[in-house]
């Protein structure tokens, strides 16, 4: 098992490569001078070398990629090119509500789905099931923005209940916390909770028609204890494998929401980054979400061996 | 339950194929209901033109912020546009999007995939840089290209393809390592039968079905991410009436004027959910064990 963790551990740095080298390529493979196009159309040729020299864009691309990289690995991600200050600080100013909103999410995703989907696979071909699966079919249909601008319509607008944008941390006060954060993680949490609800029911359809389930049934153990203990524990590893391969909608999701929502996150950083073309922060954000990515995922494959002791590797 | 009808469907299947439409309907009747939803969305962007439609750019700043009525169906925008027109012309920017991507993609991720598939040496070294741009959140690798490139619908349409390229690759190649250890390719390959032959005929023709299934999901995910991308700013250039372009002008109105984002979303929703359901429908009518199991 040890051998395993650690061959799973080493298993993330050629992905973690390959994705810093897209990232560092992006800049090169677009047509054109790259530095002409992050200047803009109103630049002028002076801006234009300044922008070139600042980036490091008149060395050879191998010293370009080697101090890149050896400044990442330093945690230094570059200089913003419209407020001139470090990417890393920009970023970490604004991590905190974009992880609150994905943490939320992901709690009230995984504790509102599996039910639904353990009670789905239960009661296969009930009216329950059908309106578990019509639910998932629809959460994958609606996207996040779409559903954010009717829950904002329904419950800010028409009930005036809940505040229509903005964001407070929970520090200050647990209702303004939860008004702020309820609506965004409703829209985020859709597609994440289909997804994980669907996968609970697939798997737990083929765990309990396999004959250790007749079994428990068959002495005369309670329904609750046969789909818990004896059923979903062992449909727990395709689940949790659709829980880390989710989170990537959850990143997909989050920019949207963010913007919809008005919350200084990530997100906002990302959409404000793409209308300035400050280059250095979209490579920085993309490096951050696909290591926070690539983590997540290591956890669920290490999990593995937590939640199925049969496994080795 | 589910599990002994769908065997009984697979197991009837050849002779109930002959009793016509009616029967056909009966046993499939997502895909009957996202063909026929998503047929309506094709025709009512083919005949935009003629479905009491304006020009759908045509300004008219006294006409301001209308709300749906008689005149307007779904009211006019902040600058005097009719939004009944631009939605209608919008559904001709999704289903480009969303068709072209998915025929884009498969392509590519078909090529790569059945090389992967067959070339070790190729398979090690492609497969680990689809990990990593797996690893990289869909959007976020068009954001990145759309960013350097000038809004364009062509560079959308490559900027999501690029990014769905990856999933498709992996499924062809996963299809294709599966069929190789079959015996019916040993039994070719033992018979004589040429390389370029077994490929052709036995393997292509298998990949087919998953793919066309993965197609359609491709198609509504390209759809969502060309909406979400124009409306951050990054998608079809503002001058074209892309649906999400149209959200992204009412996003600043939505408490005066929320019809001007529900109406287009709504559409959007429609459209995806149709796809979704012709997607689902292909998938229990191609592969009875797949279907079981979701």
């Amino acid at each position: 098992m040890f051998a395993y963790i650690v061959r799973r551990i080493l298993a993330t740095i050629p992905v973690m490569i390959v994705v810093a080298l897209f990232v560092f390529s992006l800049l090169h493979l677009s047509p054109g001078d790259p530095a002409a196009i992050i200047a803009g159309d109103t630049a002028t040729a002076d801006d234009i070398a300044r922008i070139r020299e600042k980036l490091g864009l008149d060395q050879p691309l191998y010293i370009q990629f080697g101090t890149w990289v050896w400044a990442l690995l330093h945690g230094d991600l570059g200089i913003s090119i419209f407020t001139n200050l470090p990417v890393s600080k920009l970023i970490a100013q604004r991590i905190e509500p974009t992880l609150t909103l994905t943490i939320s999410t992901l709690i009230l995703s995984v504790v509102a789905a599996i039910p639904m989907g353990v009670l789905a696979a239960w009661k296969a071909g009930s009216w329950i099931d059908r309106v578990v699966m019509v639910f998932a079919v629809l959460g994958f249909s609606v996207p996040v923005f779409v559903l954010a601008y009717l829950l904002i319509y329904v419950f800010a607008i028409s009930a005036d209940l809940l505040p229509v944008q903005g964001f407070v941390t929970i520090g200050g006060g647990l209702w303004p916390f939860l008004s702020h954060i309820v609506m965004p993680t409703l829209a985020l949490g859709m597609v994440f909770t289909a997804l994980i609800a669907r996968m609970t029911r697939a798997s737990m359809l083929d765990v309990l028609a396999q004959d250790y389930i007749r079994t428990a049934q068959a002495k005369g153990l309670a329904n609750d204890k046969v789909l818990i203990r004896h059923a979903l524990k062992n449909a727990a590893v395709p689940i949790a494998t659709i829980i880390g391969i989710g989170v990537a909608s959850l990143i997909s999701g989050v920019v949207v929401t963010e913007t919809v929502f008005a919350i200084p996150g990530l997100g906002r950083l990302t959409v404000d980054a793409i209308l300035r073309r400050d280059y250095p922060i979209i490579q920085g954000i993309i490096l951050v979400f696909s290591a926070a990515y690539v983590l997540v995922n290591l956890i669920v494959d290490l999990s593995y061996t937590f939640l199925d002791p049969r496994i080795r590797y | 339950m589910t599990v002994v009808s769908t065997d009984l469907a697979a197991l009837a299947a050849p002779s109930v194929r002959g009793r016509g439409a009616w029967a056909y309907i009966r046993r499939h009747p997502t895909i009957v209901i996202g063909g026929t939803l998503l047929g309506l969305m094709a025709l009512m962007a083919i005949f935009a033109p003629y479905l009491g439609t304006v020009d759908p750019q045509a300004l008219s700043p006294i006409r301001r912020l209308r709300w749906p009525s008689a005149q307007y169906w779904f009211g006019t925008d902040m600058l005097g546009r009719d939004v009944y027109s631009r939605t209608i012309y919008g559904a001709r920017i999704s289903l480009t999007v969303g068709i072209s991507v998915a025929l884009l993609a498969s392509s590519v991720g078909l090529v790569i995939g059945l090389i992967t598939g067959f070339s070790r040496w190729t398979d090690a070294i492609v497969m680990r840089i689809m990990d990593g741009l797996m690893s990289i959140p869909a959007i976020l690798i068009a954001i990145a290209l759309m960013a350097l490139t000038r809004a364009s619908l062509e560079n959308v349409i490559f900027a999501i393809t690029v990014a769905d390229v990856p999933r498709v690759t992996r499924l062809v190649r996963g299809v294709v390592l599966t069929l190789r250890e079959l015996p019916f390719v040993e039994a070719a390959h033992a018979s004589g039968t040429g390389f370029v032959r077994i490929l052709w005929r036995h393997i292509l023709p298998n990949t087919l079905p998953p793919l066309l299934v993965q197609g359609t999901f491709v198609a509504a995910s390209a759809m969502i991410v060309e909406a979400i991308l124009s409306f951050l700013g990054a998608g079809t250039p503002p001058n074209i009436p892309s649906w999400g372009n149209i959200m992204a002008e009412g996003r600043s109105l939505f408490q005066v004027a929320y019809y001007i984002v529900l109406i287009p979303g709504a559409l959007l929703s429609i459209t995806v959910l149709a796809i979704n359901l012709l997607g689902d429908g292909l998938r229990d009518a191609l592969d009875p064990r797949l279907a079981r199991r979701m």
